[in-house]
C-alpha cells in the first residue's frame, strides 16, 4: 500500500493534467495534479482487494468517475482557501517594527454576494451528473440475471432465482450457495437484498433476529443496505473473470467485522461447468471415513444428527436454511466459509483441514459469538466430519 | 404578626444556603461562572476518558488480526468513544463556555434561571456517570452511538438499555440548559445590546440553543421507543411484528444532523471572536456570518437522509437530500471566506488562541470539502460506512470543534483564572496536535477509499491497508501527547504564574473583558450601556479624521468607569441545593427501570421532593 505504484486504471485524468501549461499556471497545475495524485495513488494499489479506486465493473466505475470529477473543484477550493489562509497568515503577520493599527474594514457586500453565488454555481454544476447518475444506477434492466442476497448474522447466502438456475433434484428449487457468489463475467446482474436471522437459535437459546446489513463489493459496486422488511436492489456486472472481495458495511452486531464474502466471476465455459455441478445433488461418498462422517452428520442410531438441524445439503433430508448450505462445500469455487473468515483451501489447493477442525472444535473460540454451537465433538468425530465435508465437491 | 413593610416578606418555607466559597459551595452554587467551570472540568474529564477509548481503538487496529481487544470489547469501546465525545465532551464543553461567557458578553449578572442552570449541570454529570456505570453492571452500550435497531433493540447485553436511558437523562440536561440560555440571550441583554450588537459567539450560542430545543424531542421519542422495545417488548422497530427499523434512522438523523451543527456552531462562534481580536480588525461581514449561522441552523434540519443514502430510499429522496446537502455548503463557505476577509490586511498576532482558531478553520475546510463529496450520492454509495466518513467527521468535529475549543481555552483562560497559559507550551501543543491530528485522520481517507469499513474490530493483512492504519495509530498517540502538554501547561500555569499584569491582555473587543479577571460574582459593578458591536473596543479606540484608530486616553472615556468597588446592594440569586436533589432522582429512576419498580418510586420521590424544596425555599438567603 505504501508503495503508491502508478497503475493505469487509477489515474488517467491526473496524468493528462500534468502535460501542458506554463509559468505560474503550470506550477499551480503541478500542485493541483500532485495533490489529486496523492489522494488517488495512495488509495490505489493492486494489492488492496477492496480498493474503490480500482473498479472492475461498470457500476463501481461510474461511482468512481463521479468522485474523481468532484475531486477537481474540491482540490481547487482546497488550494484557494488553504493557500489563501497561509498567504494571509504570512503576509499580514504582526511585525515588531510596525505598530500601526490596520484599516478597520467591516465588510464588502459585493464580495459577499460573489462568494455566495460562486460556490452555489460550482455545486449546481456538480449536482447535474450526480442526479442523472442516481437515476441511472436505480434502473433495473428486465433481462438482468436475478440473484437474491440473504444477510444472516454473520454470513451471506445467495439464491439463484432465475428459472434456468433450478437444481435437478427435489422440488427443483433455486441453486443456493453461501459465502461465495459465483457469477458469469460480463452479465448484468440484479441483486435482491433481504435480511434474515442468524440461524434458528443462538447459542443461548434465544431466537435470533433479523438485523440490518449492507452488501458491498467495493471493486464492483457501492453498498446498499439490507433491511428486514424491505427489498433493495443492486445492479452490476464484472468486466473480467476474477475474485472480488466484499463485506457487510453496516454494523450488525458482534461479528460485523467478519461478515465477509467473495464474488467469483467466471468465464463462459467455467460458468457453465459451475452451473451444471451446482444443479447436481450432493454426492454420497464411498464407504470409508467420509461416509462415517456423513452418518454422523445426518445421525444414525441416535448418534449425531445435530448438523442437519441448521445446515441444508441438496438432495438429502437436510433441508434447513438456518445456516450455510453445504451441498457443494468442497467445490473449488467455494473458497471460504463461515463469513469468509476461513479459507476452505490452502494456497496449494489442498483442503484447509486445520481451519475446519478448529471451527468444529469450538466455533466460538475462533469467532466469538458465532451462532454455531460447540457440540463437544471428539477429535475422531471431527476428523470424520471433515472428511465428509471435503467430499462434497 | 409582622406588619412593618420594612421587614422583607419571607415567602419561602425553607432557608437557603449562603456560602459562596468552600467545597460545599460547588454543590449549591447557582453562579453561572462556577457552573461553567463545573461543566468545563467534567467535560474535559470525559474528553480524557473518550481519548483513552480512542487510543484503545487505534491500538487494536495497529496491526492486522490483532487480539488486543475481542469483538465484544471493541464494540463497546467504539460505541462509548462516540457517545462520550459527542454527548459528554463537545456538548458540555460548549455549554461550559456558553454558561461562563454569555451573561458576561451580553452584560448580564447571571442567566435567566440560575437554579435551572445548576439543575442542568447536575443532570448532565449524573447522566454521564449513569452511562459509565454500565461498564460495571453487565457491559457498556455496544450498538454504536447511532444505535440502529433491530440490532440495538435485540442485542442481549444490557448496554443499549443504559444507552437509551442515559441519553434521555443527558437530553433533559441539554433541554433545560437550552431553554435557559435562549431566554437569557433574548431577555437579559444590557441596555443598548441589540441583537445585532451581540458578539457572534452569543449569536451562535442562541442558534445552538434553538437547535437543541427542536432536535432533542425527536431523539427523546426515539430513545423511549427503543427503551420500550428493549424493556417491555413493544415492536416499534421490530420488522417481524410490523415494526419499522427505518423509523429509528429517520428520527435519529433528524436529530443527529442538527446535532452536528450543535457541535460545530459553538466553535464557529469562538473562531469569530478570536480572529478579529488577534487580527486587530473587526469581523468581516458580521451580518453575513450571523445569517449564515442561522441559515445553517435551518438547513441543518433538511439534510438528515444524507446519512441514509445506501438505505434504499429511492432516487427521488436521494436526489432531494443530495441537493440540500450541497446547499448547506454555501452558508458554511460564506463563513470561511469572511474569516479569511477578517484576517486579510490585518495585523495578525499568532498567540496560541489565534493558532488554534486558524488551525480550526484550515482543518474544517478539509472536512467541509469531503462533506461535499457525500452530496454526490452515487459516490457516497462507495464511501458511506467506510473510514472515509470517519476521516470526514473527525476533520469537521475534531479539526473544527476541538481545535476551536482549545483556542477558546487559551483565549479565555486569563479571564477565568487570572493567569495566562504559557505561550511557548501552547505553541508546542498546537503543532504536535496539528501534526498528530493530520496523521491520525488524513490516512483514514485512504483507508476508506481503499475499502476499510467502519466499526470492524480487526482486518486481515490481505486487505493491504496495514501501513496507513499504523500511521493513523502513531498520529493518535501524538494527539494524546499534545493533550498531556495542555494538562501540564494548565497545571504549571496555575502553580507558577503570578497573575495578570494586564487584565485586558489580548486588547479584546467584547464586554466580558471590561470586568476584572476573574469577574466578581456579580459580573459588573454597573450594568454596561452598549453603543456598538465590539463595545469594549470602541471604548478604547476612536477613529480620527482620516479614519485611523486612535487610543482613547485613560480617564477620558465618557463611559462609566469603575467607581463602586463594593458591589453591595446588588441582587444576586442565592445558592440552593435543591437542583442537585432533583437531579439525583433521575438516574435512580433510570436504575429502577433496569432493576426494580421500587427504585423508580424512590427516584421519583427524590426528584419530586427536590422540586418541592426548589419551589418552597426562600427567594433569597437571609
Amino acid at each position: 500500500m505504501a508503495d503508491g505504484t502508478v497503475t493505469r486504471t487509477c489515474a488517467p485524468r491526473a496524468g493528462a493534467a500534468l502535460s501542458g501549461g506554463r509559468g505560474t499556471v503550470r506550477r499551480t497545475r503541478w500542485i493541483l495534479a500532485l495533490l489529486a495524485l496523492t489522494i488517488l495513488l495512495a488509495a490505489c494499489s493492486k494489492t488492496a482487494p477492496q480498493n474503490t479506486m480500482n473498479p472492475a465493473g461498470p457500476t463501481a466505475q461510474t461511482e468512481k468517475n463521479l468522485l474523481v470529477l468532484v475531486l477537481w473543484p474540491a482540490a481547487a477550493v482546497f488550494l484557494i482557501v488553504e493557500g489563501g489562509i497561509l498567504l494571509i497568515s504570512i503576509r499580514f503577520r504582526h511585525r515588531k517594527d510596525r505598530d500601526r493599527m490596520p484599516p478597520q474594514i467591516h465588510g464588502n457586500t459585493r464580495l459577499e454576494i460573489g462568494w455566495t453565488i460562486a460556490p452555489a454555481i460550482v455545486l449546481a454544476v456538480i449536482m447535474v451528473p450526480t442526479v442523472s447518475t442516481i437515476w441511472e444506477l436505480a434502473r433495473q434492466p428486465a433481462d438482468a440475471m436475478q440473484i437474491t442476497v440473504e444477510g444472516y448474522q454473520w454470513w451471506w447466502g445467495f439464491r439463484y432465482t432465475d428459472p434456468d438456475m433450478a437444481v435437478s433434484y427435489g422440488d427443483h428449487d433455486a441453486i443456493v450457495t453461501a459465502d461465495v457468489m459465483v457469477i458469469p463475467t460480463g452479465t448484468t446482474i440484479d441483486l435482491t437484498l433481504t435480511s434474515l436471522g442468524g440461524g434458528a437459535h443462538s447459542t443461548s437459546g434465544v431466537p435470533d433476529h433479523e438485523v440490518i446489513h449492507s452488501f458491498w463489493a467495493p471493486r464492483l459496486f457501492g453498498k446498499q443496505d439490507v433491511i428486514p422488511g424491505e427489498t433493495n436492489h443492486i445492479v452490476f456486472a464484472a468486466d473480467e473473470p476474477g475474485i472480488y472481495w466484499g463485506q457487510c458495511a453496516e454494523f450488525c452486531g458482534l461479528q460485523h467485522g467478519k461478515m465477509k464474502f467473495r464474488i467469483r466471476a467466471l468465464d463462459e465455459a467455467d460458468w457453465q461447468r459451475w452451473v451444471a455441478n451446482e444443479k447436481q445433488p450432493a454426492v454420497t461418498p464411498p464407504a470409508g471415513s467420509a461416509q462415517q462422517g456423513m452418518d454422523l452428520f445426518f445421525g444414525t442410531n441416535g448418534v449425531g444428527g445435530q448438523c442437519i438441524q441448521c445446515h441444508g445439503v441438496g438432495g438429502t433430508k437436510a433441508t434447513s436454511t438456518a445456516a450455510p448450505n453445504l451441498t457443494h462445500f468442497a467445490a473449488t469455487t467455494h473458497e471460504c466459509f463461515a463469513g469468509c473468515d476461513f479459507e476452505t483451501f490452502n494456497p496449494d489447493g489442498t483442503p484447509n483441514v486445520e481451519a475446519l477442525k478448529a471451527w468444529l472444535r469450538d466455533p466460538n473460540a475462533v469467532k466469538l459469538g458465532a451462532k454455531m454451537p460447540d457440540y463437544g465433538l471428539t477429535e475422531q468425530q471431527i476428523d470424520l466430519l471433515v472428511a465428509y465435508l471435503y467430499s462434497l465437491k | 404578626m409582622v406588619t412593618a413593610a420594612s421587614v422583607p416578606a419571607r415567602t419561602g418555607i425553607i432557608r437557603r444556603p449562603t456560602a459562596t466559597t468552600g467545597w460545599w459551595s460547588w454543590f449549591t452554587t447557582v453562579d453561572h461562572k462556577k457552573i461553567g467551570l463545573l461543566y468545563g472540568f467534567s467535560a474535559f474529564a470525559f474528553f480524557l476518558i473518550g481519548g483513552v477509548e480512542a487510543l484503545l481503538i487505534r491500538s487494536q487496529l495497529a496491526k492486522p488480526d490483532n487480539t488486543l481487544l475481542n469483538a465484544d470489547q471493541y464494540n463497546q469501546i467504539f460505541t462509548m468513544h462516540g457517545v462520550t465525545m459527542i454527548f459528554l465532551f463537545v456538548m458540555p464543553m460548549s455549554a461550559a463556555f456558553f454558561n461562563y461567557l454569555i451573561p458576561l458578553m451580553i452584560g448580564a449578572r447571571d442567566v435567566a434561571f440560575p437554579r435551572l442552570n445548576a439543575f442542568s449541570f447536575w443532570v448532565f454529570i449524573l447522566g454521564g456517570l449513569f452511562l459509565y456505570s454500565s461498564w460495571f453492571l453487565g457491559g457498556a452500550p455496544n450498538g454504536g452511538w447511532f444505535g440502529y435497531p433491530p440490532n440495538s433493540t435485540t442485542d442481549p447485553s444490557i448496554g443499549m438499555t443504559f444507552y437509551a436511558l442515559g441519553l434521555v437523562i443527558t437530553g433533559i440536561a441539554s433541554s433545560a440548559g437550552a431553554v435557559n440560555l435562549a431566554v437569557t440571550v433574548v431577555n437579559m441583554r444590557a441596555p443598548g445590546m441589540t441583537l445585532f450588537r451581540m458578539p457572534v459567539f452569543v449569536w451562535m450560542g442562541l442558534v445552538v440553543q434553538f437547535l437543541l430545543v427542536f432536535a432533542l424531542p425527536i431523539i427523546t421519542v426515539a430513545l423511549f421507543e427503543m427503551l420500550f422495545d428493549r424493556r417491555w417488548g413493544t415492536h416499534f422497530f421490530d420488522p417481524t411484528a410490523g415494526g419499522q427499523p427505518l423509523l429509528w434512522q429517520n428520527l435519529f438523523w433528524l436529530f443527529g444532523h442538527p446535532e452536528v451543527y450543535i457541535l460545530i456552531l459553538p466553535a464557529f462562534g469562538i473562531i469569530s471572536e478570536i480572529l478579529p481580536v488577534f487580527s486587530r480588525k473587526p469581523l468581516f461581514g458580521y451580518q453575513f456570518v450571523v445569517f449564515s449561522g442561522i441559515a445553517i441552523g435551518f438547513i441543518g434540519f433538511g439534510v438528515w437522509a444524507h446519512h441514509m443514502f445506501a438505505v434504499g430510499l429511492g432516487p427521488v429522496a436521494n436526489t432531494a437530500f443530495g441537493i440540500t446537502t450541497a446547499i448547506i455548503a454555501v452558508p458554511t463557505g460564506i463563513k470561511i471566506f469572511n474569516w479569511m476577509g477578517t484576517m486579510y490586511k490585518g495585523d495578525i498576532h499568532f498567540d496560541s488562541p489565534m493558532l488554534f482558531a486558524v488551525g480550526a478553520v484550515a482543518m474544517f475546510v478539509i472536512g467541509g470539502l469531503s462533506g461535499v463529496t457525500h452530496a454526490v450520492v452515487p459516490s457516497d454509495y462507495q464511501q458511506t460506512d467506510t473510514y472515509y466518513i470517519v476521516a470526514h467527521f473527525h476533520y469537521v468535529l475534531f479539526g473544527g470543534a476541538v481545535f476551536g475549543l482549545f483556542g477558546a481555552m487559551y483565549y479565555w483562560w486569563p479571564k477565568v483564572f487570572a493567569r495566562q497559559l504559557n505561550e511557548l507550551w501552547g505553541k508546542v501543543q498546537f503543532w504536535i496536535l496539528l501534526v498528530g491530528f493530520n496523521l491520525t485522520f488524513g490516512p483514514m481517507h485512504i483507508l476508506g477509499l481503499g475499502g476499510m469499513i467502519r466499526r470492524e474490530y480487526t482486518y486481515p493483512a490481505a486487505l493491504g491497508l496495514t501501513f496507513w492504519n499504523q500511521v493513523s495509530t502513531v498520529g493518535a498517540f501524538l494527539i494524546a501527547l499534545s493533550t498531556l502538554v495542555f494538562i501540564l501547561n494548565a497545571a504549571l500555569t496555575q502553580r507558577r504564574s503570578k497573575g495578570l499584569a494586564n487584565e485586558d491582555l489580548w486588547d479584546a473587543r467584547t464586554l466580558e473583558w471590561t470586568t476584572s479577571c476573574p469577574p466578581p460574582i456579580y459580573n459588573f459593578e454597573e450594568i454596561p450601556v452598549v453603543h456598538s458591536i465590539d463595545e469594549f473596543w470602541h471604548r478604547k479606540y476612536v477613529e480620527d479624521k482620516e479614519g485611523r484608530l486612535v487610543r482613547v486616553p485613560a480617564g477620558a472615556s465618557d463611559h462609566p468607569a469603575d467607581g463602586h468597588k463594593e458591589g453591595h446592594a446588588i441582587h444576586l440569586p442565592s445558592p440552593s441545593f435543591w437542583p442537585l436533589v432533583a437531579a439525583v432522582g433521575l438516574p435512580v429512576i433510570a436504575y429502577g427501570v433496569l432493576y426494580s419498580w421500587w427504585l423508580v418510586g424512590a427516584g421519583a420521590l427524590v426528584t419530586v421532593v427536590g422540586f418541592m424544596g426548589w419551589a418552597m425555599e426562600a427567594p433569597v438567603a437571609e
